[in-house]
């Protein structure tokens, strides 16, 4: 099912009430996620995202902004009624029942008509267990599992209902670095599986980007960019956006577009079409730069990370202020004695963008 | 070796005041209870034997003592607690002058018993000039005065049984509200989400939530209700036997200070059925608890 949002705001008064008047946490949102899709909305902490999440299963009212599942208004449905599932970042499973009762939780507050048998009620439960890989555990407390599987206990929890929408906020945040890579499968997997649309919250872009099939990129309440992973790393519309996606993130340089070229400093980077003459930002992935003792950029080497696979150049550069890095395959050793560096550089890793509003400018093809 | 030495000295000055003040006394009990014939002047005693123990209970005053202090333990204990539950959900379901109201219910805790004590006798005392408060609500509404303080033993029974429930309320109220407090919402969340009706929330969320901490407040109301006396002397003055509201703490006192005091050896006996009685209670609380948990 797909879900609509309509100028979506959200405002909160003012915690500090001498200072008054509201905060804005999601501000005139509008935003079409397909069906049967995984959709991660991604932004650092206090972006409005979870607030997003919770005015979609109701938790939260809307301040202005319509709310739709495919054609019908939900805004003001009360959550029960809307058939959303959530998972909640500490996936609140209730320590006093098992996992058996957990899943059969949301079917017993079935009514009228909708009532289920206790057999049915079974039925399902054993049904998603399976689905999410838990039936060994059926008759543990969640006390007895760990991070991973209750996780799965939560998720199977809110699916056991068969959810129009599955909400997950912050599903791998608790979790550690293998499990979380274990996890993030695992819930990718379950959403192809039931085809249900799938809406999660996280800080981690490496998280969205690897499992996502649409990614929504906020920051302060405003959409910055939506689109795949992939379209929104390569061709990312802002400085904020090709910083935040990205490990090591994106080297930002003071630039400077002169005579239809581009300069950092003093060395000439690349010709340049369509772009005025002006200050810029230049920004470089750091799977840009290709080690070259006659190439074009020259900067001073601080040292190498060693990651395995690839190792990390550490430099300096004049028009940076810290260290940049650049992802060199491994057979690169450094010398020791040697300090200047100089690097080709790929030109579709070169992002420019404007020193006045740090959207990023095109170049003419 | 040495290492240990030197954690009893550390220790020494705790083990010291309480071998003086709680561990001696205890034994000191222990031994008067079987001392028989006990004389207080002459600090000799004729035996040793359980008579201490027939004569107490065999004693009308005890029985009547004992009597009273499972009343106000059965009814007390599960009233109050039911009553602080309800206060306390009603209480976090407020958001308008909550500090407000978890203050008014806070104030009898810090209030002195007997000063609250004062204020029931001119809400139940008959006096040569006034009726008191509560009769004259009754006779207003058509029904006759009953003397509360002096009166039908139901009669002072209930007005005991209502100061108590009003004196350990607060506490119970402070600990539930926070217990209740503590709770985190996503729970909640999750079960509004679910389409949980309020009564299936409380039953099937909350009360397991809470759940030790009203097993801890029934296990020392429990134990409260058996060592009650202020109260019933705050009420009906000091000579509690005559009144008929003596409680098992109450027949200690009298035992050892009272107008048939001297006896050491029956209060002792008192003493330790009192102990007997509470320990066996708390020992089915924690069976019953473990069992639920």
């Amino acid at each position: 099912m797909k879900v609509v949002l309509e100028h979506l705001t959200k405002r909160f008064p003012n915690r500090n009430k001498k200072q008054g008047g509201f905060v804005t946490a999601v501000s005139d949102v509008n935003l079409e996620l397909p069906d049967g899709k995984l959709v991660g909305l991604l932004g650092p902490s206090g972006c409005g995202k979870s607030t997003m999440l919770n005015m979609i299963c109701g938790l939260e009212d809307a301040t202005e902004g319509k709310i739709y599942f495919d054609q019908e208004d939900v805004t003001n449905i009360p959550p029960e009624k809307r058939g959303v599932g959530m998972v909640f970042q500490n996936y609140a499973l209730y320590p006093h029942l098992t996992v058996r009762q957990n899943i059969i939780f949301p079917l017993q507050n079935l009514k009228g008509d909708a009532k289920l048998s206790k057999e049915e009620m079974n039925a399902k439960a054993e049904e998603v267990a399976k689905l999410v890989q838990i039936e060994e555990y059926m008759e543990r407390k969640p006390s007895e599992l760990s991070g991973g599987q209750q996780q799965r206990v939560a998720i199977a929890r809110s699916l056991v209902k068969m959810p129009r929408v599955l909400l997950l906020d912050e599903p791998l945040s608790n979790l550690d670095a293998r499990l979380r890579l274990q996890t993030r499968e695992e819930i990718k997997r379950i959403q192809v599986k039931t085809g249900i649309t799938t809406i999660f919250v996280t800080h981690d872009q490496e998280e969205a980007m690897s499992i996502t099939d649409v990614m929504v990129v906020m920051k302060d309440g405003v959409i910055h960019q939506v689109g795949k992973p992939q379209e929104i790393y390569d061709n990312p519309i802002n400085l904020f956006v090709a910083k935040f996606l990205g490990t090591p993130a994106i080297n930002v340089f003071d630039g400077e577009v002169k005579n239809g070229k581009l300069y950092i400093g003093e060395d000439c980077i690349k010709d340049i079409k369509g772009i005025s003459e002006q200050k810029v930002y230049v920004g470089i992935r750091p799977e840009g730069f290709l080690i070259n003792d006659a190439g074009t950029f020259h900067c001073r080497l601080k040292g190498v990370e060693v990651m395995g696979r690839d190792v990390n150049v550490v430099f300096t550069n004049p028009n940076h202020d810290g260290y940049c890095r650049a992802i060199i395959h491994n057979d690169y050793a450094g010398s020791a004695n040697k300090k200047d560096i100089c690097f080709d550089l790929k030109d579709n890793k070169i992002l420019i963008f404007s020193k006045e509003n740090e959207k990023r400018l095109y170049e003419e093809e | 070796m040495k290492k240990n030495n030197k954690a009893w000295l550390y220790l020494l000055p705790a083990i010291a005041f309480l071998g003086v003040f709680m561990i001696y006394p205890l034994v000191d009990v222990l031994v008067y209870s079987f001392e028989e014939g006990f004389n207080f002047a002459s600090q000799t005693f004729s035996g040793v034997g359980i008579y201490n123990f027939q004569y107490v209970l065999r004693d009308p005053y005890f029985l009547q003592a004992l009597k009273n202090t499972f009343i106000l333990v059965v009814i007390t204990v599960p009233i109050s607690t039911g009553f602080a539950l309800l206060v306390s959900l009603a209480l976090n379901s407020i958001s308008k002058f909550k500090e407000l109201f978890q203050t008014v219910y806070f104030l009898p805790y810090v209030t002195n018993t007997l000063a609250v004590g004062i204020v029931f006798m001119v809400l139940f005392k008959k006096t040569a000039y006034s009726e008191g408060l509560i009769n004259l609500l009754i006779t207003f509404f058509g029904g006759s005065s009953v003397d509360f303080i002096d009166g039908p033993y139901w009669a002072k029974m209930l007005v005991l049984c209502i100061y108590t429930i009003w004196i350990v309320l607060p506490f119970k109220v402070l600990i539930l509200t926070s217990a209740l407090a503590s709770v985190n919402q996503d729970y909640y969340n999750a079960a509004k989400i679910d389409g949980t009706s309020k009564w299936r929330i409380f039953t099937k969320i909350t009360l397991p939530m809470i759940s030790p901490m009203i097993f801890y407040l029934v296990i020392t109301g429990f134990i409260g209700a058996f060592k009650a006396y202020s109260d019933a002397v705050a009420l009906f003055g000091v000579d509690l036997n005559a009144a008929g509201m003596n409680t098992m703490v109450g027949y200690v006192y009298d035992m050892l200070y009272g107008n048939s005091g001297g006896y050491p050896s029956y209060a002792s006996a008192a003493a330790l059925i009192l102990f007997a009685i509470v320990l066996t209670i708390t020992c089915i609380n924690l069976l019953v608890s473990r069992k639920k948990a």
